[in-house]
């Protein structure tokens, strides 16, 4: 128990102690400043400029920057849709891999775009190396870039009083990628590599297995099989199964794996090198290389928090944003740790399976986790993937108990704003804290403000729609996909599991998430289409509304601060915020969540 | 505006209001208000399916045809309760207008040529009247137009327009020669110029405001409903999503999908924020017409937010933090002087004074030295009024001359006479002015007498009530006309944050802008027409009734009663019109939750018995569970009516204090409350047999 306990504290511990120095180092790179790594990285940013034309000095309003990064999504959705049609005429393919279908690559291309890195493929199977490194892993960086970008153009307008311009877009991404993300990526691939996770160019070996296993026509491994290599006879209990296979050699992938993974981690982008994600051992082979990867989910998203305290010089702030953060993480931490552990009834009844946690084994509902992980680090990480937008997984989500599935559901569903993806979950939580303040304001008798200047119609209309596009991208393209004909033949159960198994999908494109409850098989064209537009649908509407709230916030003056003037950086702000995340979210998904994952708890006790 | 209430009047209007909540009806009034035009075509949408299931609803297997007419005749109650409550805050205003409307019937006006004879006129209707026209008024006639005394002085009786009884004085040149159309002179004659047209004058503005005939959507209500609308929408969608939902999941059960349109109906309208969409309008008409209780006209509702916001007050000193005169509270003789003399010296320069300050003195001298002002009146004296020329006022009587006065004139004065000016003179009036008092030097024959002490009287519990705005983050600053040294004292007596002294004008005008250059809102009175710019860059205004045409356009609002401490009665308003916004809307979301367990397990029973446990209110049947869910959200517009019109509860605390008492009053009220009336709502329809 206690070392259960020991390792959450810890996870939580080192992420806290971690964000806090990188906010600072973070907030000093996206102000311009220098810090210790501009002798080395000044040269090479300047050199960028040079060769893009980029001019660092020119400011842009709120509508080029926007154009700016709009025209970036595209041509970088574009040209990964392109990779993908066309890799087997690209280079780097050793394994002859064909090209995509034209929906499964529309959807790749945008959810990696997007920063969801929603994975209707296997990446082993279905993309090259160039595929992988030129077209994934660069979405990885720029789409995480991208988000800190947008949320430092709000920033600005937060600062900036009576202007009309909140900073260029070019120097923004150049920066966040330079000095941030990449430095960041290169310390955790050289950690990862050196513990044994992929890094070449190889093509895929095979290993010979220690022991054959058995398979029956439909590929399914057969329990108890006895096999005889000699006659090459598989027998169960004495009968011989005739169209069984006999399986010696293993497949084992290789590649560009561990810079990938890294960024993958680092970024809230998730999708994984190999099919199974961080559960795969190659991608996330021991205890070290987990901590490494489950704390890297979470680094920037939460040392952004304190960047932005620090940018609009006000660290109060910054700390009250990560506390609501924090504490609703750390509250959906606990509801997984305790479900999972306390496994079901089902697995409990007459001792079908031991779920005490002893010394030699973790208890609980292990289902679809990694023995080497055990409860905790794979609760640990399913919370910190679903908190963060990221969607990497250690552990299947689908085997969860279903309160504990619920709640890794439900991040997704409030958001993304529980530290959320890099950047956009700040600016998310950001669209909230706008909400809290307006309700909050007119409470105590003013019309409201935040951060000193005014919300008017305006910023209320855009901030509304940044809460509402996820939400609205859920239940529009769930509710569509309920009736569409078929999609009942991609479920791996009936009942609310299986409703649980369709609306999991969506509200992981809906949040940017990019994980999957495992039953699910989303490579069909509806799916593909549906999911790819959800995912571009709530990833722009809130950039949208975002840079539109700092177009007309950077022109507005300030208020100044009475004791009249609601407290945005005290407790009662805190607890209210994460009021309103939950109750939006609740409000929201009440309904579809009591005929998944809560009709399945109670039929679960029943 | 008098605010005689009866019986028969209160009867009257609410019938007025019970009538007009069924004529709101029409669609085109519902779709000013979108989040009731939703519960609008929810009532049209079920009574639609009413009618159908009446025809044929076995043949459909939907529900019951009485159970969807329940819910249906709940959804048209709903939408009249939220007409009601408009109707019912209308009301009173339209009461007042009422009133107003006869004050401004069509006269006659006698219309002169021109300004320099009053004999060549012609008589015209005054809807006739135009800018700029000359007209003659005489004692008892009503004045026919919004104007400009330029010639005459009169007494006005303008209780058709402030509800106060007593004439004011109305005489051309200074601050006290605008007069408005439809009062009445009760003495003498005025040469008036017409400043407004007909239509457009101070009377047509006040009857449209108070009625809110052209009430805009403030940008905070616009904010507001945005947020309401996004709700609705999204609820929609939730509702549409929640559909399908039910069909996927009862086709993977293999049975009927067990969400009905009716029901999915009612639980959109239970969600949607109807309790606030149906009060929203009610609110900003009561706040309105509080306002307009509190004898204060805005000129647009906008005023009435941004009063909410002000945090910096700036208060005339005069009426609003003291008493509006002086009093005399010591006599001070030079060396050689017996106090007594200085008493009577004093006392008899102001027998005829009959300012407060001058009875002030003839009093204390009378308490002080018992010194009766009869006993000199056979005295032959002749009286010096005060002169803006000379400064000083006094009294000659058997060649003796007294005079009093501000101390520079009256040491002039005393120096030209040929006297020293005592040194003691100086040092008392340095005192006096130290502690905020006012001195008046006292001369008889060109020798000073001594000093008068006038003391500025603080109002009682003003510095209590500064405390209590400071406490809110409101700062005041007193703006007074008189020295640095007299004005520091008096601030610090009063408790005020700041002051203006020797302001003029432009003083007034540089201090509003910097300011609200740091950030600040700021609110102030004024009445003459050097307040005008002042005025203009002030975020609230609010110039006096009695105060010049000028002023009361630069301002946006105007105080009938003309009283300086009207101010922090404005601010109160606006921030209780605020609260009372945010309050019910906490409310009318936290109300959502329990409207979910109602609803919710009921739809979907059938699909899995588990969820029943989510019936925690443990209601009798899906059936009445949606019923009473409905109905309480139909009930609780009605019941929220007279916290919509009174306002909540207004405290001078800080701002976290009043959230965390609003957000424990609304916000968990709201979430406990309904769960307790639905369950009894439930107990009754089952008590009933309605269910």
């Amino acid at each position: 128990m206690m070392s259960a306990v020991l390792q959450y504290i810890a996870f939580l511990v080192i992420l806290v102690v971690l964000a806090v120095p990188l906010g600072k180092y973070s907030a000093d790179v996206m102000d311009g400043n220098r810090v210790f790594l501009s002798p080395i990285l000044s040269p090479v940013e300047k050199l960028i400029y040079k060769l893009t034309g980029v001019r660092k000095d020119e400011e842009m309003t709120w509508k080029t920057y926007l154009i700016c990064v709009l025209y970036f999504f595209f041509i970088g959705m574009a040209f990964l849709f392109v990779f993908q049609m066309l890799q087997d005429k690209l280079p780097f393919n050793p394994q002859n891999i064909d090209p995509m279908s034209w929906h499964l690559s529309f959807n790749t291309a945008a959810s990696f775009a997007t920063n969801t890195n929603w994975q209707a493929y296997s990446g082993e199977g279905q993309l090259s190396y160039f595929s992988q490194f030129m077209g994934l892993t660069t979405q990885n960086f720029v789409s995480a870039a991208t988000g800190i970008a947008v949320l430092y153009a709000l920033v600005r307008a937060f600062v900036r009083v009576k202007k009309t311009t909140i900073g260029n877009f070019w120097v923004d991404m150049t920066r966040a990628t330079l000095y941030i993300l990449l430095p960041l990526s290169i310390i955790v691939t050289i950690v990862l590599f050196s513990q044994g996770v992929v890094q070449n160019f190889a093509p895929g070996q095979t290993a010979h297995l220690v022991e054959p296993v058995a398979a029956d026509s439909e590929g399914n491994w057969i329990e108890g099989a006895k096999i005889d290599l000699n006659t090459h006879t598989v027998t169960v209990h004495g009968k011989k199964v005739d169209d069984a296979a006999i399986i010696t050699d293993q497949f084992v992938p290789m590649g560009p794996g561990a810079s990938q993974i890294a960024i993958k981690q680092l970024g809230t982008n998730g999708g994984g090198f190999m099919g199974v994600n961080s559960a795969h051992p190659l991608e996330d082979p021991n205890v070290l290389t987990n901590l490494i990867e489950c704390i890297a989910l979470l680094l920037i998203p939460a040392a952004l928090c304190f960047s932005f305290g620090l940018s609009i010089k006000n660290k109060k702030q910054g700390k009250a944003i990560f506390a609501a953060m924090f504490i609703m993480l750390v509250v959906f931490l606990g509801i997984i740790a305790y479900n999972e552990q306390a496994a079901t009834p089902q697995l409990a009844h007459d001792n079908a399976v031991n779920i005490a946690m002893t010394d030699d084994q973790a208890g609980g509902n292990m289902e679809g986790k990694e023995a080497r992980f055990g409860i905790a680090q794979s609760a640990t990480w399913a919370a910190f993937t679903t908190a963060a937008s990221n969607g990497s997984v250690n552990s299947m989500h689908d085997s969860y108990t279903p309160l504990g599935g619920l709640v890794t559901m439900l991040q997704m569903q409030l958001g993304e704003v529980i530290f959320g993806g890099v950047g956009c979950g700040l600016y998310g939580m950001l669209g909230f804290a706008l909400l809290t303040v307006f309700i909050a304001g007119l409470m105590v008798g003013r019309t409201p403000e935040f951060l000193c200047k005014k919300i008017e119609p305006y910023e209320m209309k855009w901030a509304v729609l940044v809460c509402l596009a996820t939400p609205i991208g859920i239940l529009v393209a769930s509710g569509i996909a309920a009736v569409w004909p078929d999609v009942a033949q991609s479920l791996n159960n009936a009942g609310a599991h299986g409703f649980s198994e369709m609306l999991y999908a969506y509200s992981s494109a809906g949040g940017n998430n990019g994980s999957a409850f495992a039953g699910f098989n989303a490579n069909t064209p509806f799916l593909n289409v549906s999911i790819g537009l959800t995912m571009i649908f709530v990833r722009l509407l809130p950039i949208i509304g975002i840079l539109a709230i700092a177009g007309s916030m950077v022109q507005k003056k300030k208020i100044a601060v009475t004791a009249g003037t609601l407290s945005t950086t005290n407790s009662m702000f805190v607890f209210l915020l994460i009021f309103v995340v939950l109750l939006v979210g609740a409000l929201n998904f009440f309904p579809a969540l009591s005929l998944g994952p809560i009709a399945e708890y109670f039929s679960m006790i029943m | 505006m008098a605010n005689k209430k009866t019986a028969l009047s209160d009867k009257k209007m609410f019938m007025r209001a019970v009538k007009d909540s069924f004529m709101k009806l029409n669609p085109a009034i519902q779709a000013e208000n979108p989040v009731m035009l939703l519960v609008y075509i929810s009532a049209v949408l079920t009574t639609l399916l009413w009618i159908v299931s009446v025809g044929g609803a076995s043949a459909i297997g939907g529900p019951s045809a009485g159970y969807t007419a329940a819910i249906a005749i709940i959804l048209w109650l709903t939408c009249v309760f939220a007409n009601f409550a408009e109707a019912i805050a209308e009301g009173r205003g339209k009461a007042q207008a009422d009133a107003l409307r006869a004050a401004k019937k069509d006269v006659k006006a006698f219309k002169l040529n021109s300004p320099d004879t009053k004999e060549k006129g012609t008589t015209v209707l005054s809807c006739d009247l135009k800018k700029g026209d000359i007209v003659y008024v005489k004692i008892g006639q009503q004045i026919p137009a919004d104007g400009e005394v330029i010639e005459g002085a009169a007494s006005v009786d303008e209780s058709a327009i402030t509800g106060e009884s007593a004439p004011v004085i109305r005489e051309s040149g200074g601050d006290r020669s605008a007069v408005t159309g439809g009062t009445t002179l009760t003495s003498d004659w005025l040469v008036v110029r017409v400043t407004a047209d007909s239509g457009n004058s101070f009377l047509d503005k006040m009857i449209s405001m108070v009625e809110g005939a052209n009430r805009k959507k403030t940008p905070n209500e616009l904010a507001l409903q945005i947020f309401l609308v996004s709700l609705s929408i999204i609820f929609v969608l939730v509702v549409l999503s929640l559909y399908t939902y039910s069909d996927f999941s009862a086709k993977q059960a293999e049975i009927a999908n067990p969400s009905s349109i009716v029901t999915l109906v009612a639980l959109l309208v239970c969600l949607a924020p109807t309790t606030i969409g149906a009060l929203l309008s009610a609110i900003g008409i009561a706040g309105m017409s509080r306002l307009n209780q509190a004898n204060v006209l805005a000129m647009s509702g906008r005023a009435i937010e941004a009063a909410g916001d002000i945090d910096t007050l700036l208060l005339d000193k005069t009426g609003t933090i003291t008493l509006g005169n002086r009093q005399a509270s010591q006599f001070l003789p030079v060396q050689g002087v017996e106090p007594q003399q200085l008493a009577q010296a004093a006392q008899l320069s102001s027998l005829a004074d009959e300012t407060p300050e001058g009875r002030s003195i003839v009093v204390l001298a009378k308490e002080q030295f018992n010194l009766r002002g009869f006993q000199m009146e056979e005295k032959h004296m002749k009286f010096v009024p005060f002169t803006a020329k000379t400064r000083m006022s006094g009294a000659d009587f058997d060649g003796h001359e007294i005079r009093k006065g501000a101390a520079d004139v009256m040491k002039l004065y005393i120096q030209s006479k040929g006297s020293p000016y005592p040194e003691e003179c100086d040092d008392f009036v340095k005192r006096i002015a130290e502690k905020g008092g006012t001195p008046l030097v006292v001369a008889e024959d060109g020798k000073a007498l001594g000093v008068v002490y006038l003391k500025d009287i603080i109002k009682d519990g003003i510095a209590e009530k500064f405390a209590d705005l400071r406490k809110m983050g409101i700062k005041t600053v007193m703006i007074t006309g008189d020295n640095p040294m007299t004005a520091a004292a008096i601030a610090a007596e009063a408790g005020v944050d700041d002051f203006l002294a020797e302001a003029t004008p432009e003083g007034k005008l540089e201090m509003i802008r910097k300011l609200q250059s740091q950030g600040h809102l700021v609110a102030m009175t004024g009445d003459g027409t050097n307040d005008a710019p002042a005025l203009a860059q002030a975020d609230v205004a609010v110039a006096m009734n009695t105060g010049t045409q000028a002023a009361k356009e630069a301002g946006n609002m105007v105080d009938l009663d003309s009283s300086p401490t009207k101010l922090i009665d404005v601010v109160r308003i606006g921030k209780q019109l605020l609260m009372t916004r945010g309050s019910l809307t906490t409310f009318s979301i936290a109300n959502d939750l329990a409207k979910y367990f109602a609803i919710i397990p009921s739809l979907f029973i059938t699909l899995y018995p588990g969820l029943a446990a989510l019936n925690i209110m443990n209601l009798q049947s899906p059936q009445s569970a949606v019923l009473s869910a409905v109905i309480y959200n139909a009930l609780i517009i009605v019941a929220l009516i007279p916290l919509a019109l009174k306002g909540v509860a207004y405290r001078e605390v800080p701002a976290g204090e009043l959230l965390r008492r609003n957000l424990l009053i609304y916000g968990l009220g709201g979430i406990i409350v309904p769960f307790i009336c639905i369950k009894v709502i439930d107990v009754i329809l089952t008590g009933l047999g309605l269910v």
